[in-house]
This record gives structure tokens, C-alpha cells and sequence, in this order.
């Protein structure tokens, strides 16, 4: 195991080179360049812009840039905003706790959601609950999350006035009072991230546990006398663990990368934000290094994942 | 209007025949903007008119927060370096020029004790230096003394290329000199009659020379105070998170008395500008929100909220609509919509004519806009009632048809008219923006029913206007036949704006598309015009040669315009705010206040 | 009903017995087993209606999509619009029989192209001890981590000419959008179906089939991938939505088809800003969406147990 483990890392550090290749020579040839609003500023003669563009080193062939990237990133240095004009690894570290907070609360709830829904829904099929929950995952995931925050808004903040939809990062208050105006300000964009998650897992659930629910080995537990709860629970969930741990190592990166279209609507200061402002300023440094640490942890998590399924199916080998 | 009439009128002015304000709006009938009326009252003696302050309380401090919304985040505070708006705002609350352009297109006194004219001796008669004296007692937030050395140094900064600041278009041809230590003297190189640049507005913010003056050149981004502002402004630094808040708490020591009035001020960015307006109309979490290009209907259904209102500024903003009369789909020497190549059916003026007939601006106005844009048929103007007297825009489809009959193009088996086998079927490109979209819609119909068919594409805003030199859908580059955007007046002037109608800044593959001219029209009436507006220090003469530019282009249906767009904001009912189309909103941010 | 007959799975092959047994052909047996799920059934006649609805209603219903009427902005179903009009008093059901054309189009093909890729990765993946498995989930890695947004920007920026040019406008561009959603959007499925191919090669039937000299493709296809199918159907489904509401965020992007053509996600898109005035305009596109999807589901939930021999129907 330790060594299956050491291999694997020691593949991850080739792996993660060969995508920020890619990653940075897809920013490089994406259209679209850092100082568009000084292109429309008549202010700004074009030989200011062009120095502009020089002293940002933007001019210079595209490996060039990628190897002084990588020797900046080598030595610690995350590299410089093109509109902020600070340090990139200052900007990602403001925003990761709210990040974290929203999206990583939205999937504890998804979870929470879809795991007992799931298993009830599944042990059941077509029963009214069944129908019920499924009728309700449909509409989950039929109606994208620009459409329910806005419901949400329209409802709560407007209608009933009960929440504020425009997220602080720092809020003006101490002791409860501060507990209870973040979750305030909170519930509203983690129960639309978390029940728009939670229809998806809760359909992968139910069909896991129909997969094992009517093997052999569920049916023996059964014959031996077990309870119901404890089929269920010990026998039946394990080994339907499977998809659902996939799925959770494939949802875990967006923890860190955030959920750009809700971060937008209730202006939420995460990371899914950062990068779509960096997107669109078309600020590459940023980008570069949002995505950069997605994809290590997108290949941390597929790492987990795979120890995961040794651990719930021991069958399982990677010889 | 002529040269002489505009002169009459001065003279009544003078007299004290005719109000300020009816000039201005006589001005602003004939297509002259509020600023540059403004100017032609200084030039002439007139002393610019002092608005009455309408500033009601009587002490600083004590109405609370004021909380800004902008949808686009602020993500620096060095004034010098605002790429855009939302940092112009943002740098607005720390720092100050030397003067302001209020609602009406006045010069207002910030940092100077006074605005420069003839009569007080700041405006030279050959028009070739400005001396500006300082307001004397102000202090930075850190308590130093404001002085002559921070305005020199100022320039200095600016007007270094090391730099990179975006403002050097204002500072890298004058010199600035100490005249002492509340006194400097702005030296151009030749007559200039729009003087009131640097130094002024959004690009005039004066910056401590004690905190900046290690960091000039090429060092200018390592500086503490790029994060971290210490201006003169009527609020400190408190806290900033690039592209998410920045909040500010009120000077004590503000040079103007009685003013702030709130003891803090936040501005949180982000999100899109429907909901902007609708957390300050709707449910009241914010008091300010800002640049609401939104539909008008979904502003008023707000606003029927009843806890705040939308406000209008007027600008000089213009949506129009471009017709190429270059080849887009034929590539000479490496570039399409080359001068060199002439389009097939847009250089027959009765096509233009016609296309021009098809818009139904009325109805773009009534149903899209509403309050954020009024139709118009001229390319510089200001949005008020009255509308210039040589151009006028009409919306007549059975008129366009007779034109395009009459001049030869008939309607083929698929409905749409050609000659010579060249059919009227164009590209109609914009970027991607919910009103544009439905505005396309709008003309395609109507051009339908005269037989030209359109097909309509959109871009990515953030490609649309980028100056990527490989990209084929940038708006330079007009690689369609019609284009259709908004082109903003930056400066309170239109001399600098109408550079878009001259030979030498259209854009080419040698330029790198950077050029200013992007119809790629030009006519030697319009060079020689502009040309001579440039060193006119007659403000009338000036003005009657800068609406000819606008008049040759319009009349030869090159540029359409479609709306003459004012700022639009949203307000909460309690707010006193000070807005301005000449200025960046926060301009007079000292002087908001409760009702 | 679940459960209620057990026949070893290690004994019985997907198939095979039951065919032998009746001696009719593996597609008949499914197909009849398909028409006794009544819910799948039923999704069936819906999905198809659909179809014929978007194909064949746009003959019956002979109003203009883009005929604008300032006259009759906003307005609720009424006889002379079934479904209300738009913010430019357009027919919205005109408007989504055009529409939903498209929708269904792209949402299906970019549904069968992020399977199908995705099955096939997966597949290989899984079934692969050597260098396969690493290489492809190398390849998955770097597509999950792939920056959308610039990516998509690229794409239009080297194709949409040299598309328009072989398959004209609109076909040009529902190529690039199949392509595009498809080839964004496998990874999970990929993800998926390894992590089932890891558990299923070791179990015993496998072992049986490898045991009779089955071959390693006859292994996966034949016997691996029938027992892999259960998150598959349920990702397809997914994606199926997720590539209808896709296509609309693409359009906003520019890279979608011209911003006159009123797919579905663009309906919804469009009308979300009147939705406490007009909340038809955002209902039918909405839940036509909705029906698609719950049609395609309760299909797949069919085709499941239809092509599972541990179910007796």
C-alpha cells in the first residue's frame, strides 16, 4: 500500500507538469488580452499601451513565458496581477475561507440530502416516497442555479424580507449577533448550491443501492437474520459507497474553486468569483494559478478516491 | 447654430439678458455639450456660475454608514492606474483633483482655492499655460500639508512611461512648474483650448509625493500606497479586498466644513447590475448603486418598491451603429475591411440611407431603454429636449423601400433585393449585452421588410473590446458590416472624442487595429476641421467646427446614431447623492448626505 | 418487485440464459421487458410528443418567432398566444417549437457524445492493469482541470469560420456546441464507470467468463458493462439538462448559435429577469425542460431493468 501510494505521488509531480503546460498554453492562445479597457480609452496613446504590454512581459514567446512561470512558481512566487496589481497568492488566500464556508457547507448538505433520501428512496422503489423524491430531483437539476437563486431571492429577500442576498465577507457585528447575521447571509446561496447538488447525488444513490440491493450476498444477510437496519446500513451502503465516493472526489476541487454562477448572484467573495472576473479582465496570472491548484487538487482527490475503493471493496487491487 | 448667433448670446449672458441656464440649454439644443458651453461662458469673461450648494446638514459625521453597491468590483485604489471606472470611483473616496465637473458640465474647485480664469489671471491670453493655486490648510490623511510639490510630483509620476499609468495621456506633453508653495503653472506645448484636462476630473487626482516618491517609474507597482491610500479625500482607508469591498471611514480633519456627513462608507462590488438595482430599490441593503445598464421596465417595477429611485445624469455617451464601406470578407495585405478595398453594396449612399430609415429608434428608446437613453440622430450631443436642427432621424420602411427601388435594388425569389447580383445580406455584429440583443432584433425585423436581410452575431464583451491584436472579433477590426456599440466620452470635451472621425487614427493592420477611427471613413472636409478645432482658442468658432465633424459624418450615414445614453443610478429615498455624466460618480462624495 | 427472484449473477450472464431459454433474439426479449415498465412506457409516448411536437408544430402553429409586437408585451397564455408573449410581444410557443428543436438536438447528442466518450474511457481504464489506467486518468485529470471559460473562448476563436464554411451557420455551430458540451463534460461518466469496472473485473462471473477463454472485450461488453450501467443511466440523464442549460450559458458567451434562435435555456435565460411580472415566460421552457428530462430518466430506468436478467417483469 505505501508503496502503491509513493508510486502514485511520484507519478502526480510529471502529471501536474504536463497539465500546466497545457493549462498555460491554452490561457496564452485564448482570445482576448489583459488591457482591453485602455483600448477603449482615448486617453492612452498606443505606445503607452505598447509598454504597457512589454513591461508585463506579454510580448515574449509563449514557452518564455511558461518557464518563467514555473521558476517563479518554483521559487514561491505565485506570480502578480495584471488588475490588481498585487501578489496572485494574496488575493486566492482572501478568498478561500468564504469559499470553503459556502461551497463546503453546500456539499455537507447535499450529502446529508442525498444519502438517507437515497437509501430509503431505493430500498422502496416506486413507492410514493420514491416517486416523490425522484419527481423532486428532477426538478433539482432541471432548473439551473441562476434561475433557482433567483427564485430564492425574489421569495426571502424581496417577498418575506427575511435575508440579506448580497454577501460580506466581514460582518459588522461580534459574539451571536455575528454567528446569526453569517448564517443569515449564508443559507440562502448554500441551500441553492446544496439542493441543486443534492438532486444529482441523491439519483446516483438510489440507483447504487438498487445495483446491490438484490445481490446474493444482501440476501444471505438477510436469511441470517439480520435487521433490516443493519443490512441496510452495513451491508447494502458500503458496498454502493462507490459511485457516490467518486462522485464526492470529482465535487471535492469545486470546494476550493467555488461555484461561479451562485458566487456571482449573491456576490459572494470566493474563488469561483475571482476567477470569473479574472476570466473576463482576462488577468492571466490569476487564472493561471486558480486553475493551477485546481488541477492539484483534482488530481489529489482522484488519489483518494482510488485508496477509497480499496478500502470499501478489498477486492479492488491496483497491482 | 453659427458662430455669430452663439456669440449674440454670449453677449446676453453678459448682459445679464439671458439666464446661465438657458444658454446651456440653447448650447445643448445645437449639439454643443454642457462642458464645453460651460467653457465658452469662461473664455468670455463669464465667470462659471457657483451652484448653489444644496448641502443641508450642519455638522460632519453622525448619518451612519453610506454603502455603495458597484456591480463590477474595484480591484486597485492608485487613481493613476484605474483601468476603469470602478476604480476610478473607488480611488475617488481617498483622493482629490484639483477641480470637478458637476452635473451641468461646471468646473467645480476641489484641491484648488479657486478655478483659473481670465479675469483672476490663471488663463494666459495665448492660450498656452493655466496657473492653478492651491487650496492652502489642506492635509493628507496622515496630517502632512498639502503643497505645489505633490501636484509637480504628481505629473512627474504620470507623465513617466515607466510608470504605465493610464492617466499619461493627460500629463506627457505639458510641463508643470512650482510657481510656490500653493501655486503651479501648467505649460502646453501649443494654444490649447480644452485645458482643463490634467489635473481635473477623473484623471487630475493628486497623489502624496512622500508616500509615491520612491515609487516612480518602474518601481510604481511595488508601492504600499497602491493598496493603501492616503489622499485628501472626505474619507480615510479603513479595509480593501481587490474585486470584493473596500471600506473608508470619515476624515475629521476634511478641508471642507460641515462635510462628510457619513461616518463611514463601503463599497462592495460584484454580481450583475439587475440585482444591484434591485438590492437599493427593492430591499433597501444598499443606498447607492451604480451604472445600471438594465432594462428600463425592470428599473420602474422596482423602483415601485417605493425605497429608492433611479437617478439620470446626462453624458455623452452614444450608441450608434457603424456601416462599413470597406470589403470585411476580402483580405488585402493580411487584412480585411482594408481602405484599400471598397464594399460591395454599403458604398451606394442610397443603402445607407435606407438602413438609416430602418431604424425604429423611437420604439428602442420606448421599450428597451426608457430612461437610459434617449434617441438621437447626432453623434455628439447631449440628451435633452431639444434636438439639434440639421439632423433628424426618421423611421419610415415604405420611405427605405422607394429609396433602394429608386436606386435599382429589387427584390429577388427570396425576398431580398440585389443588383448585379449582389444582395443586400449583411453581418450585424455587437457584443453580447441583453439590450443590444434586443435592439438587433428590432432592426433585423424592419430590414426585413425592406428586403435587406441580416445576420446577427454577438461576442463576448470581454473579447468585443479587447485590443488582441489575433483575434478576428474584436470591435477595431470591423470584420462585419455593420457594427454596433457604445462609445464613451471620457473627457468632458469632444475634441478628443471626434478623433474617431479623422484620417490619420483609422484603425489598420500597422497600427495593430489601435487606431481611433474604426469606420474607416474619412473626408478632408472633416481632417481640416477637426485640424482647426484643435488649436481654436474661439470656443465658438471651435465648437461650430467640431459639430461640422460630427455633421459630415452623420449626414453620409457612415456613423448611426441610435441613443444618446445619460449615466443611470439608483438611489435609496433618504439619499442625497451628487452624481455627474463629466465625472466619475463619487466626484463630490464629500457633499452626500440623509434626507 | 425488487428482489423478489435471485438467480446468481456468477451463474447467469447478462442474456444469454434467458434467450436460450425462450429462444427469442436479446433485443426482443429487452423490448418486451421494456414494455411492461408502464413509467417508461409512458416517457416514451411523452418524449416522443415532444419530438413530434418541436417538428411538426411549427406547421400548425404558423406564427413568426421573431414577430415583434410592442402592443403585446408580456402578456399571459391567451388564445391568440397559448403561451404568452416575451418582453417584445413575441409568441413564446412559436418560439419554443423553433426552439426546442435545437434543444432537443443538442441536449441528445451531447448526451450520447459524453456517454459514449466517457463509457469508452472509463471502460479501457478499468479494465486496463498496465499503463492504460494511469494515461487515461491522466487525460481526465487534465480535462476536469481545465479553465471552461478561456478554453471555450479558444475553440470559437480557431473553429466557428472553418465550421460555418463545411456545415453553414446553424450546423456549423451544432457541432462545435455537441463537441464542445461532450467533450467538457465525459469525465464524470469516465470517473464513474471505472471505479465499477475496478470492482466488477474482480467478482467472480467475470472470472467465470474469463475462465471459458472470454476475451478481454467480450469480458467488458459483455459482461462487465451490463452491471456497470446503473450510474451511467443516471449521468446521461443529467447531462442531458445540464447540456440544454449549457447551451444557453454558451450562447451568452457567443459561442452558442445567433442570439435570435430562442432555445430553451435562452427562454429561461431571457426571462428571469421578469419572473415576478411574467413568470410564464420562465414556466413552459422550464418545465419542458423538465418533462424531457424526466421522460429520458424514467427511459433509462426502463432500459435498466429490461436489460437486467435478476429482474422479472
Amino acid at each position: 500500500m505505501a508503496t502503491y501510494l509513493l508510486r502514485r505521488l511520484l507519478i502526480a509531480i510529471p502529471s501536474l507538469l504536463g497539465i500546466s503546460v497545457i493549462l498555460f498554453t491554452i490561457l496564452a492562445l485564448a482570445p482576448g488580452d489583459p488591457f482591453s479597457e485602455m483600448a477603449t480609452n482615448p486617453n492612452v496613446p498606443p505606445e503607452v499601451r505598447e509598454a504597457i504590454r512589454a513591461s508585463f512581459g506579454l510580448n515574449d514567446p509563449i514557452f518564455v513565458r511558461y518557464l518563467r512561470w514555473l521558476s517563479n512558481m518554483a521559487h514561491g512566487d505565485w506570480g502578480f496581477s495584471f488588475a490588481s496589481r498585487i501578489n496572485v497568492d494574496q488575493l486566492i488566500l482572501q478568498r478561500v475561507p468564504t469559499t470553503l464556508f459556502v461551497v463546503g457547507s453546500s456539499q455537507i448538505l447535499a450529502l446529508c440530502i442525498a444519502l438517507p433520501v437515497g437509501i430509503y428512496a431505493a430500498t422502496r422503489p416506486y413507492s410514493v416516497f420514491d416517486q416523490i423524491a425522484n419527481t423532486l430531483a428532477f426538478v433539482g437539476f432541471s432548473l439551473p442555479t441562476f434561475f433557482t437563486g433567483l427564485l430564492f431571492i425574489l421569495l426571502f429577500s424581496v417577498t418575506l424580507d427575511w435575508f440579506p442576498f448580497v454577501y460580506r465577507s466581514d460582518v459588522a457585528a461580534t459574539g451571536w449577533r455575528w454567528y446569526w447575521e453569517m448564517f443569515r447571509q449564508a443559507i440562502m446561496p448554500i441551500m441553492v448550491l446544496g439542493l441543486f447538488q443534492a438532486a444529482s447525488y441523491t439519483r446516483y444513490v438510489r440507483s447504487a443501492v438498487l445495483d446491490v440491493i438484490r445481490l446474493d450476498y444482501v440476501t444471505t444477510a438477510r436469511a441470517k437474520g439480520l435487521s433490516e437496519r443493519k443490512v441496510t446500513l452495513r451491508h447494502i451502503t458500503r458496498n454502493a459507497l462507490i459511485p457516490v465516493v467518486t462522485l464526492v472526489a470529482l465535487q471535492m476541487p469545486a470546494v476550493f474553486g467555488g461555484a461561479i454562477v451562485t458566487e456571482q448572484i449573491f456576490r459572494i467573495p470566493g474563488i469561483g468569483s475571482l476567477l470569473i472576473d479574472a476570466i473576463l479582465a482576462n488577468d492571466t496570472p490569476v487564472i493561471m494559478a486558480v486553475t493551477f491548484v485546481f488541477s492539484c487538487l483534482v488530481v489529489m482527490f482522484n488519489l483518494i478516491a482510488d485508496l477509497l475503493y480499496g478500502w470499501l471493496d478489498p477486492r479492488i487491487s491496483f497491482g | 447654430m453659427k458662430e455669430q448667433e452663439i456669440r449674440g448670446l454670449v453677449a446676453d449672458v453678459k448682459d445679464g439678458a439671458l439666464s446661465r441656464r438657458s444658454f446651456m440649454q440653447k448650447m445643448m439644443a445645437v449639439g454643443i455639450s454642457a462642458p464645453l458651453a460651460s467653457q465658452i461662458l469662461v473664455w468670455n469673461d463669464v465667470a462659471m456660475a457657483q451652484p448653489a450648494d444644496d448641502y443641508k446638514p450642519t455638522k460632519a459625521g453622525g448619518a451612519g454608514a453610506l454603502k455603495i453597491l458597484l456591480w463590477q468590483a474595484p480591484t486597485l485604489l492608485n487613481p493613476h492606474f484605474a483601468s476603469g471606472t470602478k476604480d476610478q470611483i473607488a480611488s475617488r473616496i481617498f483622493y482629490e483633483p484639483l477641480a470637478g465637473w458637476d452635473e451641468d458640465g461646471n468646473l467645480i474647485p476641489q484641491l484648488a482655492a479657486e478655478i483659473p480664469s481670465k479675469e483672476n489671471g490663471g488663463l494666459a491670453a495665448d492660450g498656452k499655460s493655466v496657473t492653478w493655486k492651491l487650496k492652502k490648510d489642506v492635509k493628507w490623511h496622515d496630517g502632512k500639508p498639502l503643497t505645489a510639490d505633490d501636484a509637480v510630483f504628481t505629473w512627474e509620476y504620470a507623465a513617466d512611461p515607466a510608470t504605465a499609468a493610464y492617466t499619461t495621456g493627460s500629463y506627457k506633453d505639458i510641463k508643470v512648474e512650482k510657481v510656490d508653495d500653493h501655486t503651479i503653472k501648467v505649460i502646453f506645448k501649443e494654444p490649447t483650448p480644452f485645458w482643463a484636462d490634467a489635473f481635473v476630473g477623473v484623471a487630475g487626482m493628486i497623489i502624496p509625493k512622500h508616500h509615491f516618491g520612491e515609487y516612480k517609474g518602474a518601481k510604481s507597482r511595488e508601492a504600499p500606497a497602491n493598496l493603501k491610500p492616503v489622499g485628501t479625500g472626505p474619507y480615510k482607508f479603513a479595509d480593501f479586498k481587490p474585486g470584493d469591498i473596500l471600506t473608508g471611514t470619515r476624515n475629521e480633519n476634511y478641508h471642507v466644513k460641515n462635510k462628510p456627513a457619513f461616518d463611514t462608507v463601503e463599497a462592495k462590488g460584484g454580481g450583475d447590475a439587475v440585482s444591484a438595482a434591485r438590492a437599493v430599490l427593492q430591499t433597501g441593503e444598499y443606498d447607492y448603486a451604480w451604472n445600471l445598464q438594465v432594462e428600463d421596465e425592470v428599473l420602474k417595477r422596482m423602483e415601485a418598491g417605493g425605497r429608492g429611485r433611479v437617478l439620470t445624469a446626462p453624458a455623452g455617451d452614444i450608441e450608434f451603429i457603424i456601416l462599413n464601406t470597406t470589403d470585411p470578407w476580402t483580405e488585402v495585405d493580411g487584412e480585411r475591411s482594408s481602405v484599400k478595398t471598397k464594399h460591395p453594396t454599403l458604398t451606394d449612399p442610397a443603402v445607407r440611407q435606407a438602413i438609416n430609415l430602418l431604424i425604429d429608434r423611437e420604439s428602442i428608446q420606448k421599450f428597451i431603454y426608457g430612461r437610459g437613453g434617449t434617441a438621437t440622430a447626432s453623434f455628439t450631443n447631449e440628451p435633452k429636449r431639444f434636438k439639434s436642427e440639421k439632423l433628424k432621424y426618421e423611421f419610415n420602411v415604405d420611405k427605405a423601400n422607394k429609396i433602394l427601388d429608386d436606386a435599382g435594388w429589387k427584390k429577388g425569389s427570396d425576398g431580398i433585393r440585389e443588383k448585379d447580383g449582389k444582395k443586400l445580406k449583411y453581418v450585424y455584429q455587437t457584443s453580447i449585452n441583453a439590450p443590444r440583443q434586443k435592439t438587433q432584433a428590432i432592426i433585423k425585423q424592419a430590414c426585413q421588410r425592406a428586403g435587406i436581410d441580416l445576420e446577427l452575431k454577438s461576442v463576448t464583451a470581454s473579447v468585443f473590446f479587447s485590443s488582441d491584436v489575433a483575434n478576428p472579433d474584436t470591435y477595431t477590426k470591423l470584420y462585419c458590416d455593420i457594427e454596433m456599440y457604445t462609445t464613451t466620452q471620457t473627457q468632458p470635451d469632444t475634441g478628443l472624442f471626434l478623433n474617431q472621425c479623422v484620417s490619420w487614427e483609422i484603425c489598420n493592420k500597422e497600427n495593430k487595429w489601435l487606431g481611433r477611427n474604426v469606420s474607416r471613413y474619412s473626408d478632408p472636409e472633416a481632417d481640416k476641421a477637426y485640424n482647426a478645432a484643435k488649436t481654436e482658442l474661439d470656443p465658438a468658432k471651435r465648437a461650430a467646427l467640431l459639430i461640422k465633424v460630427n455633421e459630415i459624418f452623420c449626414e453620409a450615414n457612415i456613423l448611426l446614431p441610435i441613443l444618446s445614453r445619460p449615466r443611470v443610478v439608483a438611489a435609496a429615498n433618504n439619499l442625497k447623492p451628487q452624481t455627474s455624466g463629466w465625472d466619475c460618480d463619487t466626484w463630490n462624495l464629500a457633499s452626500w448626505y440623509r434626507t | 418487485m425488487a428482489g423478489s427472484t435471485l438467480a446468481s449473477p456468477s451463474a447467469n450472464p447478462a442474456g444469454g440464459a434467458a434467450a436460450a431459454a425462450v429462444s427469442v433474439s436479446p433485443a426482443r426479449e429487452t423490448w418486451r421487458r421494456f414494455r411492461r415498465h408502464k413509467l417508461a412506457m409512458a416517457s416514451t409516448v411523452v418524449l416522443g410528443l415532444l419530438v413530434l411536437g418541436v417538428i411538426v408544430g411549427p406547421w400548425l402553429w404558423p406564427v413568426a418567432i421573431n414577430d415583434i409586437d410592442f402592443s403585446a408585451q408580456l402578456q399571459g397564455p391567451s388564445w391568440a398566444h397559448p403561451f404568452g408573449t416575451d418582453d417584445l410581444g413575441q409568441d413564446i410557443l412559436a418560439r419554443m417549437m423553433y426552439g426546442g428543436r435545437i434543444s432537443l438536438a443538442v441536449g441528445l447528442a451531447a448526451m450520447i457524445v459524453a456517454t459514449t466518450v466517457g463509457v469508452i474511457i472509463g471502460a479501457l481504464a478499468g479494465m486496463s492493469r498496465k499503463y492504460a489506467d494511469p494515461v487515461l486518468m491522466w487525460v481526465t485529470d487534465l480535462f476536469l482541470s481545465l479553465p471552461q471559460l478561456p478554453l471555450l473562448l479558444l475553440v470559437i476563436y480557431l473553429f466557428r469560420e472553418q465550421l460555418k464554411a463545411v456545415f453553414g451557420v446553424e450546423g456549423g455551430v451544432f457541432v462545435l456546441i455537441v463537441v464542445v458540451i461532450g467533450g467538457l463534460r465525459w469525465m464524470p461518466v469516465a470517473r464513474l464507470v471505472r471505479a465499477q469496472f475496478l470492482s466488477l473485473r474482480e467478482k467472480e462471473f467475470v472470472e467465470a467468463a474469463r475462465a471459458h477463454g472470454a476475451t478481454k472485450a467480450r469480458q467488458m461488453f459483455n459482461h462487465i458493462l451490463p452491471n456497470a450501467l446503473g450510474p451511467v443511466i443516471v449521468a446521461a440523464t443529467i447531462e442531458v439538462s445540464s447540456a440544454i442549460i449549457a447551451e444557453s450559458t454558451l450562447s451568452f458567451l457567443g459561442l452558442g448559435f445567433p442570439p435570435d434562435i430562442p432555445t430553451w435555456g435562452r427562454l429561461l435565460f431571457d426571462a428571469k429577469d421578469q419572473l415576478d411580472t411574467a413568470p410564464h415566460w420562465a414556466l413552459f421552457p422550464g418545465a419542458a425542460i423538465f418533462l424531457t428530462v424526466l421522460s429520458i430518466n424514467f427511459i433509462g430506468d426502463g432500459l435498466r431493468d429490461a436489460l437486467d436478467p435478476r429482474r422479472v417483469i
